[in-house]
C-alpha cells in the first residue's frame, strides 16, 4: 500500500525528510537481505568453486576447474541420486493421497473445529524430527505389531521384515513430511468457494465428477506447492535411510553427508551436492512458471 | 397441466408429475453419497491417527523399564527415567546449547525479518521481485544444499565450526519464515490506522512505537515463535557446520548407533509439552485479539 503516508498536517515535506523516507524501505531491507547474500547466496557460489577443486586434506585443495569431479560424482552415484528421486516421488504420491482427503475434510467438513484440526496436523512437528524417525524403528521392529499383522494376512512372508527395506525408508519419509502437504492442499482447499461445488452438484452432477471438475482443479496450486514443499527436502533426505534403512537404500543425501564429514572428499561431495540443487532448482523453476512467486510466499 | 384459476393443482396432481425423463437426478442422495460422506470422515480419522501413533510411541516408551542401551521393546513401566532426566552425560548440555543457538538465533532472524517484512508491506520500492526470489529459495532448497555450502564457505574463509556457525546457519534460514509469518500479519491491517494516527498529529516514530507495532506483534512473536521451534530442531545444517558443538538433535544422531536411552524421549516429550502448551496459548489469545 502506501509508499510514503501523506504528511500530516503542520510536518515540512523538506528534501531531507523525503529522501530519508525514500531511502527507508531500503535500509529494512538491507540487513535482512544482505544475510541472505552471505550466507545463501556466496556459499552456494563456493560450494561450486570446492567442487572444481582437486587436492586432499593433507595436501590442500586446489582450484583447478575439475569437471571430471562431476562426471565421475555423477557415474559412480547414479543409482543413488535415482533411488533418492524414486524414493522422494513415491513418498510425495503417497502423503497425497493421504493428505488430500484430510485437507479437504479440515477445509470443508471441520467448521468450527478447523482451527483444533490443523493444530492437531502440526503437533507432530512438535516432537524433535529424529526422535519421531526413531519411532518408527520401534513400530517397524521386527515382531512388532505391524510387522506381525502383515505376516498374519499374508502380506509378508514369514521371514520377512519391514525395517532395514525401502518400505521403512518410503513410510518414514512419506510420515515426516505429511503434514508439508496438508497444510498447502488445505491452504488451498480453503479458498474454494463451497458454494461452487454446490453448484456443481444443483447441475445434476454426481459428487465425485463434482471433486473431478470443480474442486480438483481449483485445488491444484495447493497441490503444486505441497508437492514442491514435500518433494525438494525429501529428495536430500539422508537420516531415514540412515536409521530404517541400510547402505542398499542409501539416497544421495547419505552420499553427501560422508563424503564431507567422514571421507573428508570435498570436491567431489560438492559436486554431488551442487548437482543436487540444480535438480531441484530445475524442478521448481518449471513449476513456478505458472504460479507467481509472491503468492507462494 | 395447466394452472388456471378454475382448477388449483390437487395435491393427486403434485404425486402423478414427473420430471422429465433428461433431467432426472441420477441417484446421490442415495446410498452412494451417504457412504462417500462418512467414508472423508473414516479416512481423514486414520490419517490422523498415522499422524499421532510414533507421539504416542515416543511419549510412551519413555517410561518403558529398558534393558542396557537399547529402547526398543517394551518390558514394563517406570518413571524412573523421568526422575533421572540428565543422567545421561551430555544429555542435558546439550539441551541447553540447543536453547542457547535457538535464542539468539531467534533474535536475530525475528529483528532481521521484520525489517524486511515491513519493507515489503508498507513500502514500494524496486527491486520487489529479486527480493521475493531471495526470500524464497532457502525455503525451496534442500537443507542438505545449504549445510553443505556453508560448511564449504567455513572451510574456503577458515572459519572454526562451532556455535558462532550453527548460529549464522540457523539465522539464515530463519529469516524467509518470519517474513512469512509477520507479512501475513501485516498485510491484514489496515493501513488507514497509521494514516488516521498521523492525521492526529503523531509524527511517524510516536505513529509506528504506538499504533503499528502493537498491532504487529502477535504476528511478530509468532515469527519468533516459528523461528525458535525450527532452530531449537534443525539437524541437517547442523550436523554440516556444527564442527564439535553438540546441540540436541546432534546428540541424538550420534547416539544412534550406540542406542537411544529413554531420557531422550522424556527430553522429547517434554519440549513437545512445552511447544503444545505454548501453541495453546497462541491459539486462544489470538482468538481474544
Amino acid at each position: 500500500m502506501a509508499a510514503a503516508a501523506t504528511p500530516a498536517t503542520g510536518q515540512q515535506a523538506d528534501g531531507r525528510t523525503d529522501r530519508r523516507r525514500r531511502l527507508l524501505p531500503y535500509l529494512l531491507l538491507a540487513p535482512g537481505i544482505a544475510w541472505l547474500l552471505v550466507f545463501f547466496f556466496v556459499p552456494m557460489f563456493t560450494l561450486f568453486q570446492t567442487s572444481l577443486q582437486e587436492g586432499s586434506l593433507q595436501q590442500g585443495y586446489v582450484l583447478t576447474w575439475r569437471w571430471a569431479n562431476y562426471t565421475e560424482a555423477l557415474s559412480t552415484f547414479s543409482s543413488q541420486y535415482l533411488r533418492s528421486f524414486f524414493y522422494a516421488g513415491v513418498a510425495t504420491v503417497a502423503a497425497l493421497l493421504l493428505g488430500y482427503p484430510l485437507a479437504y475434510f479440515i477445509a470443508h467438513r471441520a467448521g468450527r473445529w478447523r482451527n483444533l484440526f490443523l493444530l492437531l496436523v502440526i503437533m507432530p512437528l512438535l516432537v524433535s524430527f529424529l526422535v519421531r524417525t526413531l519411532a518408527w524403528k520401534i513400530i517397524l521392529a521386527d515382531q512388532g505389531p505391524v510387522v506381525e499383522a502383515l505376516k498374519a494376512i499374508g502380506a509378508l512372508p514369514a521371514s520377512g521384515r519391514l525395517l532395514a527395506t525401502s518400505w521403512a525408508v518410503v513410510a518414514g519419509l512419506t510420515y515426516n513430511y505429511l503434514p508439508f502437504m496438508i497444510l498447502p492442499l488445505y491452504a488451498s482447499l480453503e479458498k474454494i468457494d463451497p458454494r461452487l461445488i454446490e453448484a456443481a452438484q444443483d447441475l445434476y452432477s454426481a459428487p465425485f465428477t463434482a471433486f473431478r471438475k470443480v474442486t480438483l482443479p481449483l485445488s491444484l496450486p495447493g497441490v503444486v506447492a505441497g508437492t514442491l514443499l514435500m518433494f525438494i527436502p525429501a529428495a536430500g533426505d539422508f537420516v531415514h535411510a540412515e536409521f530404517l534403512g541400510t547402505p542398499s537404500q542409501y539416497m544421495i543425501g547419505n552420499v553427501i553427508e560422508s563424503r564431507f564429514l567422514v571421507v573428508l572428499d570435498y570436491p567431489t561431495a560438492a559436486a554431488l551436492s551442487f548437482v543436487l540443487m540444480a535438480t531441484i532448482l530445475v524442478l521448481v523453476v518449471s513449476y513456478l512458471r505458472r504460479v507467481d512467486v509472491e503468492d507462494v510466499l | 397441466m395447466s394452472l388456471t384459476a378454475e382448477r388449483m393443482p390437487t395435491p393427486r396432481d403434485v404425486e402423478q408429475w414427473r420430471p422429465p425423463e433428461r433431467a432426472r437426478q441420477p441417484a446421490w442422495h442415495g446410498w452412494r453419497d451417504r457412504l462417500g460422506r462418512h467414508w472423508l470422515v473414516v479416512v481423514s480419522g486414520l490419517v490422523l491417527l498415522y499422524l499421532f501413533v510414533p507421539i504416542i510411541v515416543t511419549v510412551l516408551f519413555s517410561f518403558n523399564d529398558n534393558l542396557g542401551r537399547f529402547n526398543f521393546t517394551w518390558r514394563g513401566f517406570t518413571i524412573e527415567h523421568w526422575r533421572n532426566a540428565c543422567g545421561v552425560p551430555g544429555l542435558c548440555p546439550a539441551m541447553v546449547r540447543s536453547l542457547q543457538v535457538a535464542t539468539i538465533a531467534t533474535i536475530g532472524a525475528t529483528i532481521l525479518g521484520t525489517l524486511v517484512a515491513f519493507a515489503l508491506v508498507r513500502h514500494r520500492f524496486r527491486g520487489r521481485g529479486p527480493t521475493n526470489l531471495a526470500l524464497f529459495l532457502p525455503m525451496a532448497t534442500p537443507e542438505i544444499v545449504m549445510g553443505t555450502s556453508l560448511l564449504a564457505l567455513f572451510l574456503n574463509l577458515g572459519m572454526t565450526r562451532g556455535f558462532r556457525t550453527i548460529v549464522i546457519g540457523h539465522i539464515m534460514f530463519n529469516i524467509s519464515f518470519v517474513v512469512v509469518t509477520v507479512k501475513a500479519r501485516l498485510q491484514g491491517q489496515d493501513a488507514n490506522l497509521e494514516e488516521a494516527a498521523m492525521d492526529l498529529y503523531a509524527d511517524e516514530w510516536t505513529t509506528f512505537r504506538k499504533v503499528t507495532l502493537p498491532l504487529a506483534m502477535p504476528g511478530i512473536i509468532a515469527g519468533a515463535l516459528l523461528a525458535f521451534a525450527l532452530s531449537f530442531d534443525d539437524f541437517v545444517i547442523t550436523n554440516f557446520v556444527s564442527g564439535n558443538t553438540v546441540t540436541f538433535p546432534m546428540f541424538v544422531w550420534g547416539a544412534a548407533q550406540r542406542g537411544i536411552p529413554p531420557q531422550v524421549n522424556v527430553m522429547a516429550t517434554l519440549m513437545f509439552a512445552v511447544a503444545l502448551t505454548a501453541a495453546l496459548v497462541g491459539l486462544l489469545g489470538r482468538r481474544r485479539a
